[in-house]
């Protein structure tokens, strides 16, 4: 909300600068945004009138203006180009010497041999406005010759204040004032609330047909109006300072009340009226064409205005266009009513409308203001539009709401704020807030004003004290607690290990949005059907992702976009994945390889990564966690992989992810080049860790023989390892693949598996026959189950 | 003997231009040697008297230990200038860089939220960690926001379909903030309660300076006695170590639905020290944090009592920090994961 410092100093005029007003507003919880001059700097302005113009000799578009108000009495000749030049009109006038805003000061002049002495000035040109249409038109009865700014009290600065949602009831100067008297123990002059005694008797009945939604109305004829009658100016100055375009007099003068007293009105054509005011929700099915001109089929509980035959507005939120106020009006029926914050809350939002009205109202609008603020509108209304106004017609109901009555504890503001203030001081604050206090044996009964909707309990009573007295007094200390030493598991590691382990195998951790296109997942995962936003920011970041490899893939091709050549990046996170038990929200863990195996060097950096690089970077690092005895690898499948070149990851007897080539066909579609490995890891399996648990080592001497079998090419290797461990005897305390061989010497049909059997006896050496009986066995075995040979 | 003092000059001359350790070696074999020229002398010592032999032997002897010192001399130089040759031969350029240098690295986010999690881990704070799409209840209603309270224009939500819930009526959304993890918290564990929660938060809106999706870390102590004052002393503590400044740091009245007394955290511009600045927008304070005492229906939603109990709990948004204490000047590069970018940190 936007509000002109002058405004404001009508309502309360403590003897502080703009900016220990703003420092103050701040500090007691308003934040101000902004603070502007309400005009450009300027210096040399006078209002002045046009006493007469003719034509530019030479200029078609020019024009020779005589000109009053300069300081010397004399008339003066500008020439000037605006359209709406004219005689007897009253204009800003920059006289010559004068400084316009931008550092623009105006000399005398010669335009197409026409002397001109000063400039006339549109509202831009003085950065006092919007308005570009020409010139400035000023009041008829503008006083000429006195100086611009005097006469718009342009020296003025507007406030832009944020007003959190709870605080309502600053949504005002006379809300702000309020504060600021508060702060500065000085008294607000509330404008004096003048009573319009009616001088006819035209009435509407008004029935309250909606329960609490509105428990109270008042309304009032307003007969014999000239709707065509300007705002005065200094009206449609303060709205102006107040963001808010004049638009007629009827309209200025409820938005007027509205920024001043904080109360929403609404004015109908009484014409249009038939027969009497209702309030009441909406049935299913009624329509309504609102002042924006666009019809809506109302909700059902939506809150109208209707009268006798039709809805004539949405309560609270938006006027019908059939009941506004034309050029051709004549008569008023003015509204002031209170509507429920719980019957206009979300209301507007559901329409997609936003009206300074709503935001009041559904925020809480003081249930005693409608009297003062119809009394204000109809006096302002009289004085501008003329008329004669009728009785103000109010009902109310039972269920208005009451002043609530909180129970504020002494030892409450002593344990939650860590401060002692004496009783004195609490009932000062609150009573000054405008709270009624009395007091109790252990603290205070408060009863809360009728503006204040944010205060129900204890807590809210503690803030309003803290933030009187200043949140920035009040002490400061640290929770103390018991040095209790906590429980404290070695069988976890931490994501942050795992992490740190990765970035020491020279990845770079990235973070890609949860969000992904719903094509790109389904290019990954297509039997996987994700879970879709309702309301995405854009198409490709529309479905949560069921992996993260999509978002790695997509930071690779950024990457590769940017002349990357060597890519190697990881990424933990949820992941979302839809199924019969509803959404898993997985932890993950996932990363990528492409390019070199090493970064660029003098050396031989040529070698690619492949397969077993990236395997390697996750055996090491489930050695993270002592278990890298129960990983295993197993051929597997995932859509978006290379089938040949795909393993599932298990660790501990169970499935944990998966390891592999991009799958030639998508690598295709998304352009990618060859060679791209990913991984991509569920992360609770991975946090496990093993507690070590010491062997004996043995003092005699370890013998090692080399096997080199000949198997099929398509022979896993785990399972001549698997088998080997188990034929090879207890004192087997080691295997290696220490080379793999296919080529020339060997059927096309066969690989060579070269392996290093390391034997170890813990209490003896182990002599050569025992070794070659071993061996034997092992060869045996192997022979029989694979077909193996020896080289 | 008149011949050995030729001898013994000939052989130092011989041990002198000797170029190679096998050259010495023969050189001694041949004068010092059993059969060597000068031990040959030796012999003929039997030919001498009684009287002349010891000062004939003794010559000799002299002789040879003037050969073999000279020769252990010309050994440790040949041995020397050998190791000095394999030396110079094996130098290599030490400046040439070294293999495999690259580093990974962690992204910005992660070591931010890591080096708040470290902060607050030193004095007890454990990691809680929910999920990401929360149901309408732990998200809005058990943190005092019901359906449309104004509070909940303040977040824009993504909603979820919810074809995938087992859902009992209520909508799904990403949550809008950290602060669900605090709830599920509560609910299950007895106070006390020292928790920080960090994590993605999501709102549905993208510009400038905001991204759909960002980071939060949420802090929540619960205990008996806690007080604004201990929140104050907390944030203000928590401020200047992950700063490492002793900036100042105040408190303004604000307001969250979920805490009460509520507070907006600003400290002392970072970048112009309170002079002002583009960073404080010339005002000398940046708004870092929200923050305020767990508010009595937070307490009695999440099953804890708040007659026994008081807490506090407070919202960092980790980007924002991460763009003040690196100098990052655009949000939008935390997520862009150019790894020219990444790798600065």
């Amino acid at each position: 909300m936007k509000v002109s410092e002058s405004w404001l100093r009508e309502w309360i005029n403590p003897d502080i600068d703009t900016q220990a007003i703003v420092d103050q507003l701040t500090m007691a919880g308003i934040e101000v945004d902004a603070t502007e001059p309400v005009a450009g700097a300027f210096s040399g302005v006078v209002v002045g009138e046009i006493v007469s113009i003719e034509q530019h000799p030479d200029a078609d578009k020019l024009r020779v203006c005589q000109v009053s108000g300069h300081p010397d009495g004399e008339h003066v000749q500008v020439v000037c180009g605006a359209p709406n030049a004219r005689a007897g009109i009253k204009v800003p006038f920059a006289t010559v010497g004068a400084q316009l805003p931008g550092d623009f000061k105006i000399k005398k002049a010669k335009l197409r041999g026409v002397e001109s002495f000063g400039m006339l000035c549109a509202q831009t040109e003085l950065e006092a406005g919007d308005d570009d249409d020409g010139l400035w038109e000023l009041a008829v009865d503008a006083p000429t010759g006195t100086d611009l700014r005097d006469y718009l009290n342009l020296n003025d600065t507007v406030i832009e204040v944020d007003i959190t949602p709870n605080r309502g009831d600053c949504l005002s100067v006379r809300g702000l004032a309020r504060e600021l008297g508060v702060i500065n123990r000085h008294p607000v002059n509330a404008a004096a609330a003048e009573t319009v005694t009616a001088s006819i008797k035209d009435a509407l009945p008004v029935a309250l047909e909606a329960g609490d939604a509105c428990s109270r109305y008042l309304g009032r004829v307003i007969r014999g109006v000239d709707v065509s009658a300007p705002s005065p100016l200094w009206l449609q100055e303060k709205l102006r300072r107040s963001g808010i375009r004049s638009i007629d007099a009827v309209v200025d003068v409820t938005n007027y009340v509205l920024l001043e007293l904080g109360q929403p009105m609404h004015a109908f054509d009484l014409a249009k009226i038939d027969g009497g005011i209702h309030v009441r929700q909406a049935k299913a099915g009624e329509k309504l064409t609102l002042l924006d001109e666009q019809e809506v089929e109302l909700a059902e509980g939506t809150l109208l205005i209707v009268d006798n035959s039709q809805p004539l507005a949405m309560a609270g939120i938006m006027g019908g266009l059939a009941s506004s106020v034309t050029a051709q009006t004549t008569d008023l029926f003015l509204e002031s009513a209170f509507f429920n914050p719980l019957a206009i809350a979300g209301r507007a939002r559901s329409y997609g409308l936003h009206t300074d009205s709503s935001h009041r109202f559904e925020r809480g609008v003081d249930y005693q203001l409608a009297r003062d603020a119809i009394e204000r509108a109809t006096a302002l209304l009289l004085e501008i539009v003329g008329g004669q106004a009728g009785p103000v017609i109010e009902q109310v109901n039972d269920q208005l709401p009451a002043p609530a009555s909180v129970v504020l504890r002494r030892e409450r503001i002593k344990s939650g704020l860590s401060i002692e203030l004496s009783d004195n001081e609490v009932s000062d604050i609150l009573t000054r807030l405008g709270f009624a206090v009395s007091g109790t044996v252990d603290g205070w009964k408060v009863a809360v004003p009728s503006w204040r909707f944010d205060v129900s309990i204890e807590a809210d009573l503690l803030e309003e004290l803290a933030r009187i007295y200043g949140y920035n007094r009040l002490p400061t200390k640290v929770p103390t607690q018991s040095m209790t030493i906590q429980s404290h598991t070695e069988s976890q590691v931490t994501l942050t290990s795992l992490r740190r382990h990765l970035v020491a195998r020279r990845f770079q951790e990235v973070v890609t949005y949860s969000f992904i296109d719903p094509k790109l997942a389904a290019q990954f995962e297509p039997e996987i059907d994700p879970v879709a936003l309702q309301n995405p920011i854009s198409a490709d970041m529309a479905v949560m992702r069921t992996s993260l490899l999509p978002g790695l893939v997509t930071a690779l091709r950024y990457n590769l976009n940017r002349q990357q050549g060597r890519i190697r990046m990881f990424e933990s996170g949820q992941k979302f994945v839809p199924g019969a038990d509803g959404v898993a929200q997985t932890p993950t863990l996932a990363g990528l390889v492409y390019g070199p195996l090493a970064d660029e060097n003098w050396a031989d950096s040529t070698q690619k990564v492949d397969f077993y690089d990236l395997k390697g970077d996750i055996e090491s690092l489930v050695g993270v966690t002592g278990r890298e005895a129960e990983l295993a690898f197993a051929a597997g499948s995932h859509p978006a992989l290379h089938p040949g070149q795909t393993a599932e990851v298990i660790l501990g007897g169970k499935p944990i992810g998966v390891i592999g080539a991009i799958h030639p066909v998508l690598q295709g579609q998304l352009g990618l080049p060859d060679g791209v490995f990913v991984f991509e890891l569920a992360l609770n399996n991975l946090l496990e860790a093993r507690v070590p648990a010491f062997n004996p080592l043995s003092r005699f001497p370890a013998v090692r023989r080399d096997l080199a079998l000949v198997v099929d090419k398509t022979q896993p290797v785990n399972q001549l390892l698997q088998s080997i461990t188990d034929s090879a005897g207890d004192y087997l305390s080691d295997l290696k693949v220490f080379d793999l061989y296919v080529g020339k010497g060997i059927d096309p049909h066969r690989k060579s598996v070269a392996l290093g059997l390391t034997f170890q006896h813990p209490s003896r050496t182990l002599n050569d026959d025992e070794i070659n009986g071993f061996i034997d066995s092992v060869v045996a075995d192997v022979t029989q189950k694979y077909g193996a040979t020896l080289r | 003997m008149e011949n050995l003092a030729a001898l013994t000059e000939e052989a130092l001359k011989l041990v002198d231009s000797a170029e190679d350790l096998a050259a010495l070696d023969k050189v001694r074999v041949e004068y010092l040697g059993k059969k060597g020229q000068i031990s040959a002398q030796a012999k003929m010592l039997g030919k001498l008297s009684a009287e002349e032999r010891p000062a004939a032997g003794a010559k000799i002897n002299q002789a040879k230990q003037q050969v073999q010192e000279r020769i252990e001399a010309v050994k440790t130089r040949l041995e020397n200038a050998a190791i000095e040759a394999k030396l110079a031969e094996e130098t290599i350029d030490v400046t040439l860089p070294g293999r495999a240098r690259d580093a990974g690295g962690l992204h910005p986010v992660t070591r931010t939220l890591d080096r708040i999690a470290e902060i607050f881990a030193q004095v007890g704070y454990e990691v809680a960690e929910g999920p990401e799409i929360e149901d309408d209840q732990h998200n809005f209603e058990a943190l005092n926001i019901p359906a449309h309270h104004p509070a909940r224009a303040m977040h824009d939500t993504f909603y979820v379909e919810n074809k995938h819930f087992q859902t009992s009526g209520g909508s799904y959304v990403l949550r809008t903030h950290t602060s669900p993890v605090q709830v599920r918290v509560m609910e299950s564990s007895e106070p006390p309660i020292r928790i920080v929660c960090p994590g993605r938060v999501y709102r549905c809106d993208s510009d400038l300076t905001h991204t759909p999706m960002f980071h939060q870390i949420e802090g929540l102590v619960v205990d008996k006695n806690i007080s604004f004052a201990d929140l104050k002393g907390t944030v203000d503590q928590f401020l200047k170590a992950f700063f490492e400044t002793d900036a100042p740091v105040r408190f303004r009245p604000s307001y969250f639905p979920f805490t009460e007394p509520s507070a907006e955290v600003d400290i002392g511009c970072t970048q112009c020290h309170g002079e002002g600045c583009r960073v404080c927008k010339h005002t000398g304070w940046i708004e870092i944090m929200g923050c305020g005492m767990v508010h009595p229906n937070v307490f009695k939603s999440s099953g804890i009592d708040p007659e026994t109990y008081t807490g506090f709990a407070f919202g960092i948004g980790v980007e924002r920090m991460a763009m003040l204490r690196y100098g990052v000047n655009d949000l939008r590069l935390f997520f862009e994961n150019d790894l020219k970018f990444l790798q600065q940190f």
